[in-house]
């Protein structure tokens, strides 16, 4: 139990997805204008790399792995990942329209996010079973919400402030981002 | 000027994918912490920006367009997966540096969206010097910014040591922070000298990535906008 609570801590906060390790920048930058949207995205997330690093985790280890095809797992994971957000979004439209009005045109956009990849090679890599894939897409996909929403904060109020010219724009929320990375660093000394 | 010679100008310099267009940040930002870094990841994907152009090139005709991305992204999966087997296999030191950001080639949105906006379009030639000057400008960019940071962070440049020991090198920049910020700083130098750039893009589009993702992105646009009125 102790070592599932080190993943999701160590996943979220201290090898950070973002801020840490540069994954998902693209929508990171990209939908952090505004925090309801933002939040949403987030929320999609979650779903769908939990998901997809289950998913990837039982397919590596009881497909790739027995028939020795480990070097496939960069094709197979991609259009696994691929097919599942379709199979995701289809399933949400016919059992739950209600979560589907609300994540629905934030899961396409997810199949190109290179966390969902980046986490399901992590985890293979690690060497972690079922369980522990698992938590450590959750504590990830937590991550990056808990990343995209603070920044969405940031960007609310920069909006308002008289900047100067030159670093209007990309600039300012690179150096918000910039900022929060060091307050995350902190989170690394938080090795129990 | 040569239509060959004018894709590798369009490539490095006037449409340089990380600077100008802000494409493929992920990997920017990622593996720049040293020059070096930066050019064998910058080569890595190159060769697999040449081959997936060279391949979509050839494959234009019968790749039926409903399909068309599934199909890229096998292509492109195929290649980065031999790319990544011969680096492990002939340079295991590249290979530890960069780690899990090879594989990561795959969803570098240079590749499908020269493969949407170009490849797929134009001769397998042309498309070959498209795919060089793209990638050739990605590993300027990259290197580039690998440098900056080595040598604000490690006062050495390549590996070899450049600053006096008196210096103290600033270790930020060599760690996750120095890399939004090294960004950043370029941006704004760009900026302030008048080089227009794809910025907005970057940080007001839906995902900046690629083609694939605009229409998604328009749609949740205008469902953002029904909400305002709505609540309003």
């Amino acid at each position: 139990m102790k070592s599932l609570i080190l993943i999701i801590v160590g996943s979220a906060l201290i090898h950070n997805v973002v801020l840490n390790q540069f994954l998902g920048i693209c929508s990171f930058l990209g939908v952090s204008k505004q925090i309801k949207a933002s939040a949403s995205l987030g929320v999609a997330v979650i779903f769908v790399i939990t998901i997809a690093s289950a998913v990837a985790s039982l397919l590596y280890d009881y497909v790739l792995k027995p028939l020795g095809m480990d070097f496939m797992k960069t094709i197979v994971f991609i259009l696994v990942i691929a097919a599942l957000v379709q199979i995701v979004e289809m399933f949400l439209k016919k059992t739950a329209p209600a979560i589907y009005t609300a994540l629905g045109i934030y899961l396409p956009l997810i199949t190109t996010n290179c966390a969902v990849l980046g986490v399901a090679l992590t985890n293979v890599q690690n060497g972690y079973n079922f369980i522990e894939c698992v938590f450590s897409g959750f504590g990830t996909a937590v991550g990056y919400t808990l990343a995209i929403v603070l920044l969405a904060s940031i960007r609310t109020r920069i909006r308002e402030e008289d900047l100067p010219e030159p670093l209007r724009g990309a600039p300012i929320v690179l150096i918000a981002a910039a900022l929060m990375s060091i307050a995350f660093m902190g989170f690394s000394s938080l090795a129990f | 000027m040569n239509k060959y010679v004018e894709r590798l100008y369009n490539g490095v310099i006037k449409e340089n994918p990380t600077l100008i267009l802000m494409l493929g940040m992920c990997p920017t930002l990622a593996v720049s912490t040293r020059a070096l870094n930066g050019i064998g990841m910058g080569l890595s994907t190159t060769a697999v920006l040449i081959l997936s152009n060279l391949v979509i090139s050839l494959l234009r005709k019968a790749i039926p367009n409903e399909v068309r991305l599934p199909a890229y992204i096998v292509v492109v999966a195929s290649l980065v997966t031999v790319t990544e087997l011969l680096i492990e296999a002939y340079l295991p030191s590249l290979y530890t540096a960069l780690g899990i950001y090879i594989p990561l080639i795959v969803v570098n949105c240079i590749i499908l969206g020269r493969a949407e906006a170009y490849a797929n379009k134009n001769p397998p030639l042309l498309s070959i010097m498209d795919g060089l000057g793209m990638g050739l400008g990605f590993t300027v960019a990259l290197t580039l910014a690998g440098l900056v940071r080595e040598l604000l962070g490690n006062g050495s440049a390549f590996g070899v040591k450049l600053l006096p020991d008196s210096i103290e090198p600033i270790g930020m920049f060599i760690q996750p922070p120095g890399a939004f910020l090294v960004i950043a700083l370029f941006i704004v130098i760009m900026n302030a000298i008048g080089i227009k750039t794809r910025q907005k893009e970057l940080v007001e589009s839906c995902d900046g990535c690629c083609a694939s993702c605009m229409t998604p992105c328009e749609k949740a646009e205008t469902a953002d906008k029904k909400e305002e009125v709505a609540a309003k």
